[in-house]
């Protein structure tokens, strides 16, 4: 069965207009639990509560506030937020063209196929300029009232869009400070070393299967069946205390395996 | 909506009704990591913001609203404790999960992320990342912490590894930078679609003049990097304008009182002082200390005073228990969400229901 498409649009560079198709490159396959009230088993709703009454407000009389510095809200009515919102349109415009390491993994949200929309030669032009260029595209658009970013690359050959996190949605590495401590020791970092070369491995993620879900799944069965299900109580592992002995011993291991 | 609209609340005044205080900025999983046979406690803390721009819901009087599960036949809200996660089976037929029969099924996935094999960073491909978790040292324990984020930023390699978080399990990829050590969850890889499921079209040779004109284009939009502010959301950036105008105007301008700041989590567990824990956290090598939330875990019978001085003692008492044992307790008096509690999180559970 072929994939259904989620949005069509536009790609719009220069002179440049191409219209695809957006295709989902992901599935989720989670388990989805519902909450359910203890007593009756019974899903629960969400509401929101004033927290002095316990009372819960209804949905048509919230209102939304930005905090805005300590203890400042600024409130807004629905018409103002309505207002403020993304223009829609079906155009991807596509800002700059960049080399493929200017946008690292700390970006990335969730990928999108592109496929032809009507005009498949402007779609296979697209294909091969990207590729012959070497360079992707810096891409923003408006799907379903929310602004997205993202970036026009090819995957195996094929135009994708990665949509990209927002500049305000990621955590800057450079406004935390790592840990601090005595320097490390150079015998203990060069044993880090060679053990993490002696557990080098290429990426191999067919290697790697979702085994809980399964169980999961099967655990549903069992209770739905009314069997008695096994629990057994986690341990957690305690620190290593001698860093050194801890290293010797795991490198030791791993050439006695090799 | 009045405009100049001022509020004050009266603080410090005895609450006969129960209060519920909003989940703090806890860590989303505590476990070990272990590399050969060094292990060291980590806190994971999202490292991703859900909304570029978070707005608060509130009444209309600007009284910060809080989300709460609620039972629609009792017409009230529910506590923690009186929830349970279920599986619907038949319509409005549910199978009852309990989270200690969840972490059965992988107990060592659930406390332990098991790095055996390190790969470079830059060989994973793009489609696999999914999210990001910032990992704090736990239990003082920043000397191994150290040395694995120095010794795999300086070798260019991720640790991979899967593991299990609240009710799934995650391929995750441990990258250092600058000193810090982040979980990127990955996608399995059936949880990602091939061209040819897509079924698009078969390749058929475009036009050369038009692929030519294309690629003129591209040169001509072509710079070598970018900044970080093109990524910004253009519509949040209109909301804290437009917020900024009415602020200078003086126009919805609502005060709170101190106890409730105006950055409390918008949902549950949705942090959005994380820049504060995750300072402390990574500093002093162990989460801040936790708030009672007393409301949230009702101690049985009644709540005054004394029972919270009580309380008190008992907890530092809590403290001197392991992990393990203080777990054991949780379990025996069936603390809910106890599997996702740090150490100072169990003590502080088990101390309120005693």
């Amino acid at each position: 069965m072929s994939a259904q498409a989620i949005w069509k649009g536009v790609i719009r560079f220069g002179e440049v207009s191409v219209p695809v198709k957006l295709y989902s490159a992901v599935e989720d396959r989670s388990v989805h639990f519902r909450l359910l009230h203890a007593r009756d088993r019974l899903p629960v709703k969400q509401a929101m509560i004033n927290p002095e009454t316990d009372e819960i407000v209804p949905y048509d009389e919230i209102h939304r506030a930005y905090p805005i510095g300590e203890g400042t809200l600024v409130m807004f009515e629905q018409e103002e937020l309505d207002a403020l919102e993304p223009e829609a349109g079906r155009d991807i415009e596509i800002l700059r063209f960049m080399p493929p390491e200017a946008i690292d993994h700390r970006w990335y949200d969730r990928p999108y196929y592109l496929g032809p929309d009507g005009s498949e030669s402007a779609y296979f032009a697209l294909a091969e300029a990207l590729e012959h260029s070497g360079r992707e595209g810096l891409a923003r658009w408006v799907m379903r009232k929310k602004s997205y970013v993202a970036a026009l690359r090819l995957h195996r050959g094929v135009p994708i869009l990665m949509s990209l996190r927002h500049e305000e949605e990621v955590i800057p590495i450079d406004s935390l400070e790592p840990p601090k401590g005595k320097p490390l020791d150079a015998r203990e970092l060069d044993m880090a070393r060679q053990l993490i070369g002696m557990l080098e491995a290429e990426f191999d993620p067919g290697q790697y299967h979702d085994e809980y879900r399964a169980r999961v799944l099967e655990l549903i069965e069992a209770k739905r069946q009314g069997k008695s299900v096994k629990v057994v109580p986690l341990r957690r592992r305690e620190p290593s205390e001698d860093l050194s002995r801890a290293l010797e011993a795991s490198l030791k291991k791993e050439r006695k395996r090799a | 909506m009045p405009s100049q609209h001022q509020k004050k609340h009266k603080s410090a005044e005895p609450k006969e009704k129960k209060r519920f205080h909003p989940a703090g900025p806890r860590p989303l999983w505590s476990g070990t990591i272990s590399f050969g046979l060094v292990s060291l406690p980590v806190n994971l803390y999202p490292a991703n913001r859900t909304r570029p721009v978070s707005l608060r819901m509130v009444d209309r009087d600007g009284t910060p609203l809080t989300r709460r599960y609620f039972c629609e036949k009792d017409e009230r809200a529910l506590d923690n404790d009186e929830l349970v996660r279920g599986y619907e089976v038949a319509k409005n037929e549910f199978v009852v999960i309990e989270d200690r029969e969840l972490e059965s099924l992988a107990p060592e996935k659930s406390q332990e992320i098991d790095l055996k094999r390190f790969v470079g960073v830059d060989e994973i491909d793009p489609m696999y990342f999914q999210r990001a978790y910032l990992m704090t040292p736990d239990q003082g324990v920043t000397k191994a912490y150290r040395l694995l984020a120095e010794s795999m930023e300086a070798s260019g390699r991720a640790g991979i590894a899967t593991f299990v978080m609240r009710d799934r399990e995650y391929l995750v990829a441990i990258i250092a930078e600058k000193g810090i050590l982040r979980a990127e969850t990955l996608r399995f890889a059936e949880e990602i679609r091939s061209p040819e499921e897509i079924e698009l079209p078969e390749k058929a040779a475009p036009d050369k003049r038009r692929v030519k004109a294309m690629e003129k284009a591209i040169a001509a939009l072509s710079r070598e990097s970018f900044e970080r502010e093109m990524l910004q959301d253009p519509h949040s950036q209109r909301i804290v304008e437009r917020a900024e105008e009415k602020l200078a105007r003086g126009e919805d301008v609502v005060e709170l009182a101190e106890e409730e700041p105006a950055a409390a989590p918008a949902k549950g567990g949705e942090v959005i002082d994380l820049m504060q824990v995750l300072k402390q956290s990574l500093a002093e090598g162990c989460p801040p200390e936790q708030p009672a939330r007393e409301s949230e875990r009702p101690p049985k019978g009644h709540s005054n005073g004394m029972s919270a001085r009580r309380g008190k003692s008992r907890r530092a008492e809590l403290k001197a228990l392991s992990r393990d044992q203080l777990y054991e307790r949780a379990r025996e008096l069936d603390i809910p969400g106890r599997s996702r509690m740090n150490k100072a999180e169990l003590a502080e559970a088990v101390a309120a229901r005693r």
